[in-house]
């Protein structure tokens, strides 16, 4: 079977100008990825800010040209530098960002912000779009009432809800995920986490999820991908990535996350004790 | 901290409130500009029923009546409550046309100078790059002039007259739309929404006037308003240097230049023009304001 | 007696839909060397209950508590002056955004020697030493040096020690950090915890930490407040909070931790629960 998504070798430089005080000079922000993801599974690439998960989002996402390797889809090779996407290809990877308050056009209706990606791709009725888009929200956990409403209406939990809805209406392939739940509360972050495992059952979707946060890849992660500084330090399986990590960052990363364990707790709590 | 935020997602207890109700809110907390605004509509209802509330033809000229002082002065009359001027003309019913011509004037420049400075600005910060350098360097070049100059100059080519006052005083006007869109467009345009827009496949023109555009009209509206006070200074400045509407247009500025030199003998007639212009810049200008904290999201507190 | 007391603490705001509690009988205590965490999500009124007790809120927040106490002192009462003495010198604060907290127009070294311009005696010579000390308390390398740089010319974190370095200008009792890490990355926001826990030792100060996160709870706090819309849901020592928590809310916020999950699908109890469920299981 075709991975849904292969990646091999993925660089991607930023020039920056020069300007009278400084040379122009160039960014290496991603510097040669490679990996696969199968349909249905989830890729999470773990690392903090500057590592280059961003980059290799908007690359994967098809909104930045691929600098340097090669990337298939479905098994067919995409290059949006050479060639323009057809909408075919561009319905097959969607987004969701990281902050819900910014994701969604504020002066656009739920109704419209759905509905736009049939407008733009497809020749589909506008009844049948709308009902597409009603059938949508309630897969998502929303309600019909909702679709004629703003933005600014929303909690952060459930305009995500729309950024996931607004995704899938093209029936993506992959959905790349940029910190979906980073900017939601605990207990929003659960919901929002199970409706995606919910939409991943329903409709075999793949996710690359991109997070910061260990305990979040963890609970959702079939493969696990830590980058550090452009370069993939780290790649394997979520098991052996966690139970076994080979390289000294992915160890860093492990020792600074906090644990919320009660052993852990007790051992802190005592060790503050003796201190005392 | 947001009060209208909401922890748990399921229960979204009462309905925040609506666009308008909450723009009346913010815009009603100044004062100022509810009672700019109040004169506004005033104005604007003066001037558009002028013919059924203008006590006098404004052309009319009366040679019995000749500089007759307001009511409130000795020798002033009931026909003429704020007198008449040198040819005998009603001010008041000459003032009441006269406000016709400002507010129309205010809404051409304003529509010209937004149409085409928004295209401009739009077109500057969605592609960057040479074209906006290009373009904004002519905008600094306009704006290099003392405007009143570079309308006097426009009018004495294109020749004296009120639709090229309008013409030229928009051309002035044009720059401030053109940087403060592009402005709001070059914030708008990293947004995500504008990406996720991207992503799902909207073009390059779906993208500048659906997805951006609207998003930056708050500042234009506010731009716009005091814009409109300013075309009608603009346009008094320059009627009155003789540049714009002919007399005997009841044009205020052309007002105030045809009185100017009964100053010493008859200080109704050069004033009245001149209160009319500042009450109606004033109100505007203090409705701007509020219009600026009800749309400016920065200085809402939230 | 406790270094700050806190009896009924409401703070309302006047907003377009009408008045808005935002903070609703809040009680607490912190003493000497204690550090409290106050945890909620967002909404619940956890900033806000500690910038009201400052006396930082806006003209537009009504405050009013039944006691508010500072080592003894009643805040309330206060005049201006005498409580922006208290404030910076006595009690200071930081905030989530280490970059934003500082002014990008002065060096950090202008800004901390400010600090301790305005709050102490010393001559212009000791507060540079000063400064350096203080900068090396909170480990930032060449202090020297690094005082005449600019905040941008910083990272997040160096930020953040900067912050904190001059939080602690003026050895003050009672240290808050609102969301010390929320905006740093994991290895960064361990060495500023870190840091925070080894000078809060060091100084014997009260520390009260406020945050959304439980991992930073787990990592800090001796006690434990727990936040839902404006009101205290439940108050307990760290271990018995995790370990045995009382309220509903509470339990349904730990069994929330992806670290927590058995099976596939993570346990959404909050979802369910009404306000009213989870104000009438509230544990004070």
């Amino acid at each position: 079977m075709t991975p849904v998504l292969e990646a091999k070798n993925l660089k991607r430089d930023y020039h920056i100008p020069g300007s009278l005080m400084k040379p122009a000079k160039t960014v290496h922000a991603v510097k040669g990825v490679s990996f696969t993801v199968e349909e249905g599974k989830t890729l999470a690439i773990v690392g903090e800010s500057g590592c280059g998960k961003s980059t290799l989002a908007r690359m994967v996402t098809m909104i930045d040209p691929i600098t340097e390797g090669e990337m298939l889809i479905d098994g067919r090779k995409v290059d949006i530098a050479s060639e323009p996407l057809t909408s075919e290809m561009r319905s097959k990877v969607q987004i969701v960002f990281q902050n819900p308050y910014g994701s969604l056009n504020p002066r656009k209706k739920i109704g419209d912000i759905l509905t736009e990606p049939l407008v733009i791709n497809t020749k589909v009725p506008a009844g049948e779009r709308r009902d597409r888009a009603m059938a949508m929200l309630k897969k998502v956990g929303l309600e019909e009432k909702h679709y004629g409403r703003y933005p600014h209406m929303f909690s952060g939990g459930q305009r995500q809800r729309v950024a996931i809805a607004r995704a899938l209406m093209l029936n993506p392939r992959l959905l790349v995920l940029d910190e979906p739940v980073s900017a939601l509360d605990l207990s929003v972050q659960a919901q929002v986490l199970n409706l995606l495992a919910d939409l991943q059952d329903e409709f075999r979707l793949t996710y690359v999820f991109i997070s910061h946060d260990l305990s979040v890849v963890r609970h959702i992660a079939d493969d696990v991908m830590v980058m550090y500084f452009g370069e993939a330090v780290e790649y394997g399986s979520r098991d052996q990535v966690f139970d076994d990590p080979q390289h000294s960052y992915t160890k860093t990363l492990f020792a600074a996350t906090p644990r919320v364990d009660i052993d852990a707790i007790r051992a802190r709590v005592e060790r503050r004790k003796r201190v005392a | 901290m947001s009060a209208v935020s909401n922890t748990t997602e399921a229960k979204t207890g009462g309905t925040p409130p609506s666009g308008l109700s909450e723009f009346w809110f913010y815009f009603s907390r100044n004062k100022g500009a509810v009672i700019g605004l109040f004169i506004f509509l005033v104005i604007l209802v003066v001037a558009v029923f002028a013919p059924f509330v203008a006590p006098h033809n404004p052309s009319v000229q009366n040679r019995e009546l000749l500089l007759l002082p307001p009511l409130f002065q000795e020798g002033g009359t009931w026909g003429h409550i704020l007198g008449t001027d040198a040819v005998g003309r009603d001010i008041l019913s000459r003032l009441i046309y006269g406000a016709r011509f400002s507010l129309f004037i205010g809404l051409v420049v304003v529509t010209l100078s937004v149409v085409s400075g928004v295209l401009i600005g739009l077109v500057a910060g969605y592609f960057r790059g040479k074209v906006d350098t290009f373009i904004m360097r002519i905008m600094d070049i306009i704006l290099a002039f003392p405007s009143l100059l570079l309308a006097l100059v426009l009018v004495a080519v294109l020749g004296p007259g009120l639709l090229n006052a309008m013409i030229a005083i928009s051309l002035v006007n044009q720059p401030h739309f053109v940087r403060l869109t592009r402005a709001a467009v070059m914030a708008e345009k990293s947004k995500d929404y504008v990406v996720g827009s991207k992503v799902a496949g909207a073009g390059t023109l779906r993208l500048m006037f659906l997805t951006i555009l609207p998003n930056c009209l708050a500042p234009l509206i506010v731009q716009a308003t005091l814009a409109f006070s300013s075309a009608i200074l603009d346009a008094a400045a320059l009627g009155f240097l003789g540049m714009g509407a002919q007399p005997p247009t009841p044009e205020w500025g052309t007002m105030l230049a045809e009185a100017r030199e009964f100053i010493q003998r008859a200080w109704w007639v050069v004033t009245f023009p001149g209160l009319a212009i500042l009450i109606t810049v004033l109100a505007i200008n203090l409705m701007g304001d509020g219009l600026r904290d009800a749309l400016d999201p920065k200085l809402k507190r939230s | 007696m406790s270094l700050l007391e806190i009896k009924n603490l409401t703070v309302e705001f006047q907003t377009a839909s009408g008045p808005f509690r935002a903070v609703d009988g809040v009680s607490l205590k912190v003493d000497e060397g204690e550090v409290l965490a106050i945890v909620g999500e967002s909404g619940s009124g956890k900033s806000v209950s500690m910038l009201a007790a400052m006396g930082l809120l806006p003209w537009t927040a009504k405050v009013t508590a039944d006691v508010l106490t500072f080592n003894g002192r009643d805040m309330q009462s206060m005049s201006d002056a005498e409580r922006r003495k208290i404030i910076g010198r006595e009690i200071a604060m930081i905030f989530q955004e280490p970059i934003a907290s500082l002014n990008p127009c002065f060096t950090v070294g202008y800004q901390i020697e400010e600090v301790l311009r305005i709050h102490t005696d010393l001559s212009r010579k000791a507060r540079r030493d000063r400064a350096i000390e203080l900068f090396q308390s909170v480990g930032i390398p060449n202090p020297e040096e690094r005082l005449g740089h600019y905040p941008h010319q910083m990272s997040g974190g160096q930020c953040q020690r900067v912050m904190i370095a001059t939080a602690l200008a003026c050895n003050p009792k009672l240290l808050i950090a609102d969301e010390p890490t929320t905006a740093l990355d994991v290895t960064i926001q361990k060495q500023i915890l870190d840091l925070l826990m080894k000078l809060q030792a060091e100084h014997g100060m009260g520390l009260i930490i406020i945050t959304h996160d439980m991992g930073v709870v787990a990592e800090t706090a001796d006690r434990v407040i727990v936040q839902y819309k404006g009101r205290q849901i439940e108050q307990a020592d760290v271990l018995s909070l995790f370990s045995a928590p009382k309220s509903v809310y509470t339990k349904a916020l730990l069994s929330a931790l992806p670290e927590n999950a058995t099976g596939g699908r993570l346990p959404t109890i909050t979802e369910k629960l009404t306000d009213a469920e989870i104000f009438a299981g509230a544990v004070r």
